[in-house]
């Protein structure tokens, strides 16, 4: 069943075009990874269907309702959370009041306060520290967790690796893992080629704005990935 | 015992300080704004108040009471109709959507009540003039005391609901990433709203005990104001605890002040405020 829908999604930052017609949809239960270079739009599409981000035309449905023109907070209501590039938790609050803020539209489901710090071991004895204190990983981990508090649909993870050291996107990852267990719908942005593919089932490449490769995790190989995000292959067509 | 006497009335015009400035605190803390119409929003609490004693035979708490609902209201219309549009065009914009709104007010009250010099303290009876006597050489006035322990109230209120519900810390996070608030499910224009229209009406409670303790006029806003300025920055930016603390040490500089002098009461406030800015800036 189609969760997610993006249908010839246009966005722009000023005069630029940074997302171009794109269009995508999202089984429930699929992880999908969108892949591609610096600017290549990947930020402003999650940023867009998350509402944060207006959209210059097109649309995105969610289980069929379009939502394109709701703000963020109403579409967080209805299932879409995004854990935004670079963490940005509040700094000036506890990790506990960061969760529990992120409880204010929360949707019935598994996820509260406490299942969360049950998932997510590692926060439990920060909960009450400053977010700003803490270490890049653990931010991404309360990241996640914040998402969760909605207990949305789909959610958005916008380079959950970014700026971190290889033992700490290991922790985060170790915390995906237990979201993607739960067969979450998940669209992740990731630079790295590998883990993206390793815990995808589906890839989109994207480059300059626009879907230049699509296809199953299992049927796309790394070379070809990689052809695409330098614009080397420009398919444009499914695997 | 003349220096005990000095402090304690100067800890009591704090008190009056601290709620002045208190709202200013508020709408600086969550949205960054500086309300330049502050001191002019809490002189209409005064006409308004003043307004309905003018029709009902009522003390002016029992009006205030009624003008709060409608200063509410107004806050939370200028902030939906007025500064959350001066917001996205940049900081510059809201100062001056508020230096405009205050010269409107400012005109406004001059054509409704002419520029006559008015007080509730007439209405106010005996609580705006009784005093209780401590020992000899020290009373302490009931009307300041009351506004102290408004103002400890207000803020404690303030202080409680910002640190300890869900609420607040909406409020916190909202004044510290309004994007990422609406990513997190919360609606950061009406948190503003919200918190400009508690602004507005603390405002108008300071403006009622300002007409009750002393006089005042159309023109009266931006003498105010700049009282609740400093006691804002002495206290620290946007924070609500330490505008208590801004409100009385400004109430105590310009007791030390008068005390020396008469004529050194409003300068005495002008240089702790100005000390307290070159010392920021030398641990800085």
């Amino acid at each position: 069943m189609t969760l997610l829908r993006v249908e010839s999604l246009e966005a722009r930052h000023g005069l630029l075009a940074a997302v171009r017609g794109v269009s995508l949809t999202l089984d429930a239960g699929e992880t999908l990874a969108l892949v591609g270079a610096n600017g290549a739009g990947k930020t402003t599409l999650l940023r867009t269907i998350a509402g944060a981000h207006a959209a210059a035309s097109g649309r995105v449905l969610l289980d069929g309702a379009d939502v394109t023109r709701l703000p963020s907070h109403r579409r967080v209501g209805l299932g879409i959370a995004l854990v935004p590039e670079g963490r940005r938790l509040f700094p000036g609050l506890t990790v506990e009041e960061n969760l529990r803020v992120a409880g204010t539209r929360a949707r019935p489901g598994r996820w509260n306060l406490e299942t969360l710090l049950e998932a997510f071991p590692l926060l439990r004895p920060l909960r009450r520290q400053p977010a700003g204190t803490l270490s890049g990983g653990q931010q991404q981990v309360a990241a996640i967790a914040r998402a969760l508090m909605s207990n949305p649909r789909v959610l958005l993870l916008d380079e959950v690796s970014l700026g971190l050291a290889p033992r700490a996107v290991e922790d985060v990852y170790a915390s995906l893992a237990q979201v993607l267990g739960e067969g979450a719908t998940i669209l992740l942005v990731e630079q790295d080629l590998g883990r993206a593919l390793n815990v995808a089932s589906r890839v989109v490449c994207m480059l300059e704005g626009r879907t230049v490769l699509e296809g199953s995790s299992r049927e796309l190989t790394r070379e070809r990935v990689t052809e695409a995000y330098f614009g080397l292959r420009r398919a444009g067509a499914k695997a | 015992m003349t220096w005990v006497n000095v402090v304690v009335q100067g800890v009591l015009l704090g008190g009056f300080y601290a709620l002045l400035a208190c709202g200013l605190s508020i709408m600086f803390g969550v949205m960054r704004i500086i309300n330049l119409a502050h001191g002019d929003l809490a002189v209409l609490g005064a006409y308004l108040v003043w307004l309905l004693l003018a029709h009902l035979a009522v003390p002016p708490y029992v009006a205030l009471v009624l003008v709060l609902p409608v200063m509410l209201a107004a806050g939370f219309i200028l902030q939906v109709g007025i500064l959350d549009r001066s917001l996205r065009s940049g900081v510059l914009t809201p100062l001056l959507s508020t230096f405009g709104l205050s010269v409107v007010i400012q005109n406004l009250l001059l054509i409704a009540f002419s520029p006559d010099v008015r007080s509730l303290g007439g209405s106010a009876g005996d609580f705006a003039t009784a005093s209780l006597r401590l020992s000899a050489d020290l009373s302490v006035p009931v009307l300041g005391l009351a506004i102290l322990a408004t103002a400890v109230v207000i803020i404690g209120g303030l202080q409680l609901y910002l640190a300890g519900t869900r609420g607040g810390a909406a409020w916190r996070a909202a004044s510290q990433d309004a994007e990422v608030a609406g990513l997190v499910g919360i609606d950061a224009r009406t948190v503003y709203a919200t918190a400009t229209a508690v602004a507005v009406a603390i405002a108008a409670i300071g403006g009622v005990f300002l007409a009750i303790r002393s006089t005042f006029d159309p023109l009266s806003g931006p003498t105010q104001l700049i009282f609740a300025f400093e006691a804002v920055v002495i206290g620290g930016l946007g924070s609500v605890r330490g505008t208590l603390i801004g409100g009385i040490a400004l109430g105590v500089a310009q007791a030390v002040g008068a005390q020396i002098n008469p004529q050194y009461a409003v300068l005495a406030g002008h240089v702790v405020f100005l000390a307290v800015l070159v010392a920021r800036r030398s641990a800085a």
